[in-house]
């Protein structure tokens, strides 16, 4: 293509990318830079069916023309990035100059809720990520080697945990891990312990969560391994098959290098939507087991008083984060590009 | 949906048959955004009968309105022009200064308001309420009987009284409660704190927090000893999954809305033998203190500040039509304490009103106090969970406060 054509053909996109993502990762990093004005208070009598008393209230005149000077808030630099509830430098560095051993260093900092949601966001990247990945090609060569009539009930039905709305095949998940649900009646049973709840444990809250991600995740590495599958090449399969190759060594050598490709867009878009895990927290009523990133920019955005700053922040420190795990990848692809 | 949009319809019917629409000469745009429960639902379709070929009334009745109300009314001109609020989610509407002084109004078209229903703010005012609401006891009597004692007046009682049901066999999990993690733990917690009677900062005009205090670790543990009795599942437990538990009959004594009262007294959703034997009772006091460990709510409404004047007429004469006596019938007596001309409570408001009498402290309207709600909601499951100290819990969550509070300059 020549460069002309190509800058016409990419122009409304990129138009839509500046003013639908760039623009506003600008504002949100400007605000992550800024904490609100000061807020004037002043005592008021506060009267209502319950009787009178003698309350705080803000002085909005006060707060208005603070307000009026400084539209954007005080700036603050990088304080709310390194404050208690995102990267808590203070907080390590008392913990690490004071603590009982590197377990209690580890507790203390697992103490924090930047910290706490991370280990939570990372260990279920990096576990259902593979999964995903795992599942969707077992799922794939299986349904590509049935007798064709059925296949196509077949892939909507693998297809369907997709469809089903997130939140709601949460929920439904939710239901049946009750204690007195199917499966956590089940796992009682099979436990032995009529005490068992998966709710009320942090290790098995983690694993349902984790579940339900590959659920939910492995009808896309399935349909994208299922269309890389209709590519392959005939005659070195039937090569192979001549050569006496078994079905596994088949798949080892011509499939697998065939699909990697594949692989490599599928870990890509996995890792970044399983970085931002979120709606599985909030139907699971997860919070207080396991919290990720994306459910701390909920909750700053999602109390009675808003903290933007703080939910800005969070959001940088994610872009961060997908930006440092995608890197890999992204390398590899570029290698692999500048080969050719 | 389209069943609650049905619903939404018969009560409108029904209602019309009964209110008739006092709206006066009014013409513009009432949008309500509130929560979403039966006496809401009443108030929003009474003040719909004022719609009419000048006048539009649309409602926007939902659990979430306390996250959506805020932007709502932030634009000019807003999106809603009325909001149906509590005495803590007023707060944010003042803290950004998105709703109206009603004094002229009031003159003007309120003559009928009782004073008492009123909420002054600094000599105006900025809200009229029409219901109470409390979190209180409700207990089945048949369960106590088999046991042999009388309806618990405080927590050791429950405490007790709950040992003596799974002793006998008869429940496992005797007892229920909101202790969902985030807003409904909190207000637990707040609960429980005004009952040891404690102040939450370090003075009337600081925003400094003040928990972490020997009142602070009794309010913990007393509420580790309840989970103790609490299906294990606690932690997931918001007021629908609390009332489907006692309804289900594998509670007895649970720490609940005043408003849920209805459901858990109707012969909806549970068997005889659990909705003929549950009682309304008051609030529970705690470590002999005579405060009950409850925290009063009133149920109100408030005009936008950024809509035009007309608009806000139609929608201060559209509400008031909305809570006037003759919204009172006998389906929607029972569904709160309304503070309405002509209310004769039920059995099942028992609960909202001793907690009343017995000089609960109302929840506190303090501009910074949503943030130590957020963060009592993120901090104290841990605790809850025996993975750390009431203590440390209770820093954590000072700690949480504080940034929080700094960030929105109020320390």
């Amino acid at each position: 293509m020549k460069h002309k054509t190509f800058f016409w053909f990419v122009l409304p996109s990129s138009l839509a990318m500046l003013l639908f993502i760039f623009f506003p990762i600008v504002s949100v990093l400007i605000q992550s830079v800024h904490v609100d004005t000061e807020q004037v208070i002043k005592e008021v009598t506060n009267c209502g069916p319950f009787g009178c008393e003698t309350i705080s209230s803000i002085d909005q005149e006060a707060t208005q023309a603070l307000k009026q000077d400084n539209p954007l808030g005080r700036f603050a630099g990088f304080t709310t990035y390194l404050d208690r509830r995102h990267l808590a430098i203070g907080e390590i560095s008392t913990a690490w100059r004071s603590n009982n051993g590197m377990g209690d260093f580890f507790k203390q900092l697992m103490n924090l809720p930047f910290y706490k949601a991370l280990s939570f966001t990372l260990a279920y990247t990096f576990i259902v990520t593979p999964l995903v990945i795992l599942f969707g090609f077992v799922i794939a060569v299986a349904v590509n080697s049935a007798v064709k009539w059925v296949r196509g009930p077949l892939i909507f039905f693998s297809l369907l945990p997709m469809l089903v709305t997130p939140l709601v095949g949460a929920l439904i998940l939710f239901w049946m891990v009750d204690a007195r649900g199917v499966v956590g009646a089940a796992l009682q049973y099979l436990a032995d312990d009529p005490n068992l709840s998966v709710k009320a444990s942090t290790p098995l809250t983690w694993v349902m969560l984790m579940v339900y991600g590959v659920w939910h995740s492995a009808p896309f590495a399935f349909i994208v391994y299922y269309a890389g599958l209709q590519s392959v090449n005939k005659e070195t399969l039937e090569a192979a098959m001549i050569d006496g190759a078994s079905r596994w060594e088949q798949i080892r050598y011509v499939i697998i290098p065939h699909l990697l490709p594949l692989t490599t867009f599928i870990a890509l878009m996995q890792l970044m939507d399983n970085f931002r895990v979120f709606e599985p927290i909030v139907s699971f009523s997860a919070e207080a087991h396991a919290t990720s990133l994306s459910w701390a920019i909920y909750n700053d955005l999602g109390g009675e008083t808003r903290q933007l700053s703080s939910a800005a922040a969070t959001s940088v420190l994610t872009i961060l984060g997908i930006c440092i795990l995608l890197l890999p990848v992204l390398v590899r692809t570029w290698r692999d590009f500048s080969r050719k | 949906m389209i069943l609650k949009k049905l619903t939404f319809a018969v009560t409108l019917a029904l209602s019309t048959n009964v209110v008739l629409a006092n709206c006066g000469d009014i013409n513009g745009r009432v949008s309500i955004i509130g929560n979403e429960f039966p006496a809401i639902q009443t108030v929003a379709a009474a003040a719909a009968t004022c719609a009419s070929d000048s006048v539009t009334v649309e409602s926007n009745l939902t659990a979430d309105y306390q996250t959506i109300n805020l932007p709502g009314l932030q634009g000019n001109p807003a999106e809603y022009t009325t909001a149906v609020i509590t005495n803590s989610s007023i707060v944010a509407l003042m803290n950004e200064d998105v709703i109206r002084p009603l004094d002229e109004l009031i003159a003007k078209y309120g003559q009928d308001i009782p004073k008492s229903n009123l909420i002054t703010i600094d000599g105006k005012v900025m809200a009229v309420a029409f219901m109470a609401n409390a979190q209180h006891l409700a207990y089945r009597k048949d369960v106590l009987a088999e046991i042999g004692v009388e309806p618990p007046t405080t927590y050791e009682e429950l405490l007790s009284a709950a040992e003596m049901i799974r002793e006998k066999g008869i429940m496992q999990y005797p007892v229920g409660g909101t202790y969902q993690a985030g807003w409904n733990l909190a207000t637990e917690f707040v609960n429980m704190y005004n009952g040891y009677g404690a102040d939450y900062y370090k003075a009337s005009d600081s925003a400094e927090v003040a928990i972490n205090n020997p009142q602070g670790v009794a309010t913990l543990e007393m509420m580790k000893a309840l989970t103790e009795y609490m299906n294990p599942d606690y932690l997931t437990h918001d007021s629908n999954a609390a009332t489907a538990e006692f309804e289900a009959g594998n509670t007895a004594l649970i720490n609940i809305w005043g408003s849920r009262m209805a459901t858990l007294q109707d012969n909806e959703g549970a068997e005889e033998v659990v909705f003929s034997n549950t009682i309304s009772g008051g609030p529970l006091t705690v470590a002999g203190g005579t405060t009950p460990a409850t925290a009063l709510w009133w149920d109100g409404w408030s005009i936008a500040k950024n809509i035009s004047d007309e608009d806000a007429e139609a929608s201060f004469v559209a509400m008031a039509n909305g809570i006037d006596p003759s919204i009172l019938n006998d389906d929607t007596m029972g569904e709160a304490v309304w503070m309405l001309e002509g209310y004769t409570p039920s059995a099942a408001n028992d609960g909202v009103f001793a907690s009343i009498k017995a000089g609960s402290k109302s929840f506190p309207m303090l501009p910074y106090h949503g943030l130590l709600h957020t963060a009592l909601g993120d901090n104290l499951s841990d605790y809850l969970q025996g993975k750390e100290s009431a203590e440390q819990a209770l820093a954590d969550t000072e700690a949480a406060y504080t940034t929080a509070a700094k960030e929105k300059g109020f320390l």
